[in-house]
């Protein structure tokens, strides 16, 4: 039990460092920065919803905040994904492969991981950009940002799910 | 009562949800209100430290860069000064002596400081960059940034040792400006599209404007002194001989800048005073 929580701890720490330090400062054509700090949300132990994973992805998303000057959008975004990460799980599996206690995406189905990912990744986007905007005019601006940075975001995670999640 | 319990206790992820993304709203909407000031900010000393480590490091590849750019702005200083008298020739010592002598008498309105910029953003639609000079400095909110090539921003929430810097990439800076050659007053703004490209609104009709003519800071607010250099007009468009569109590319390079120069106006204090006395009046 400890463990969990000393690894959650290291992962909060080390993605928020690893998404100021390097990740923003990326800028793949000119304003693509992935944002691989939702990994958060994928790596967090799959149990009953609780208040302390709401409250982490909150933080999380408000320390990127903090180091971007963008107000509450990146802790909004994150916490709606962690809040909708269960129901949009429950609706890509059936029910037979639905297993609370060891849900890991490198178990799943190469197409059901990628599309409850690419959900996930997607919604968290178009808030982030939809807040960070804040105007209708833009909408087309918006939803290019929200695809090109979905796929760098996803890419990269996929790549961290296979590097360290332990295959058994 | 009973119920109203079960209820809250059924229903308590949801509410707490409710409430955690209530308050990242209500941060998210006085992050885009311009007067307030805002509690999400990177000019605390735990962000400043961590960007200044970075940014240290990154330093010893920009060196090179960053000499060009001081030789450059050496040579620049050299020239103007030896327009306005001049360092060689007789009567020198003379002539520096008078230049003090008169620095001393009159007031000084302005005062430079030196800070380095810690972090930029420049692709996003509110863009902020961090300095590593704060209020233990005699830094305030609302001051100039430039450096020798033009604007930077203008510095908004002060810590310590930090400032975070409202860059003109930003669609909340709405700053003065003017045609150099003929005096028309227009405002400076963004559309978010590109970094090197900013918006020239409210210019009249009267203006004459050519495509390259350049445009520099207005003096008409307290903030910029005037005549800081801007940009070139790059393209507009005429409708009915009103302008619709005056896009202007800008003389700094957003996505790289070093060190920067503050502004600090002595008269400012003396100048918002008196309008305030004037509008009791």
């Amino acid at each position: 039990m400890s463990r969990e929580i000393i690894n959650t701890i290291l992962l909060f720490i080390g993605l928020i460092l690893l998404q100021v330090i390097i990740l923003n400062n990326i800028n793949f054509l000119g304003y693509i920065n992935p944002m691989l700090y939702v990994l958060f949300v994928f790596f967090y132990p799959i149990k009953k919803l609780d208040f302390t994973f709401l409250f982490l992805s909150f933080l999380l998303g408000l320390c990127i905040d903090f180091f971007l000057n963008s107000g509450g959008v990146n802790a909004a975004a994150t916490l709606f994904m962690a809040y909708i990460r269960m129901p949009v799980i429950k609706g890509v599996l059936r029910r037979s492969e639905l297993d609370y206690s060891s849900l890991i995406f490198r178990k799943l189905k190469f197409s059901k991981s990628v599309s409850i990912l690419s959900i996930l990744i997607l919604i968290h986007h178009f808030i982030v950009f939809q807040l960070e905007y804040f105007r209708l005019d833009s909408f087309f601006t918006i939803i290019l940002k929200t695809i090109l940075t979905g796929i760098f975001t996803l890419v990269l995670v996929l790549l961290s799910i296979v590097f360290f999640t332990k295959k058994k | 009562m009973q119920q109203l319990i079960s209820f809250f206790y059924r229903n308590k992820n949801f509410l707490f949800f409710f409430l955690l993304e209530g308050i990242a709203l209500f941060f998210t909407f006085q992050s885009h209100t311009y007067h307030k000031s805002k509690f999400v900010n990177s000019a605390n000393a735990i962000t400043g430290t961590i960007y200044q480590k970075v940014s240290n490091f990154k330093d010893y590849l920009l060196l090179k860069e960053e000499n060009n750019r001081l030789a450059e702005e050496n040579v620049y200083l050299k020239n103007l000064l030896e327009k306005n008298g001049g360092l060689s020739g007789q009567g020198n010592e003379l002539k520096m002596d008078s230049i003090f002598v008169s620095d001393s008498l009159v007031k000084q309105k302005y005062f430079f400081y030196s800070a380095k910029v810690i972090n930029n953003e420049y692709n996003k639609s509110n863009n902020y960059l961090t300095v590593n000079i704060g209020s233990n400095s005699g830094i305030g909110p609302d001051m100039a940034v430039i450096n020798q090539k033009g604007i930077i921003g203008i510095t908004k929430i002060v810590s310590g040792n930090y400032a975070t810097v409202l860059s003109v990439l930003n669609v909340s800076a709405n700053i003065n400006v003017k045609l150099k050659n003929s005096d028309h007053f227009g405002t400076l703004s963004w559309d978010t599209k590109d970094y090197r490209k900013v918006q020239l609104l409210d210019l009249p009709i009267q203006a004459n404007i050519k495509i390259g003519d350049t445009i520099v800071t207005g003096g008409k607010s307290l903030i910029f002194p005037e005549g800081i250099p801007v940009g070139t007009i790059l393209d507009f468009e005429r409708v009915n001989s009103i302008y619709t569109r005056v896009d202007l590319s800008l003389f700094n390079d957003m996505s790289s800048v070093g060190y920067v120069e503050i502004i600090r106006n002595f008269d400012k204090e003396e100048i918002l005073r008196l309008e305030e006395q004037s509008a009791n009046e």
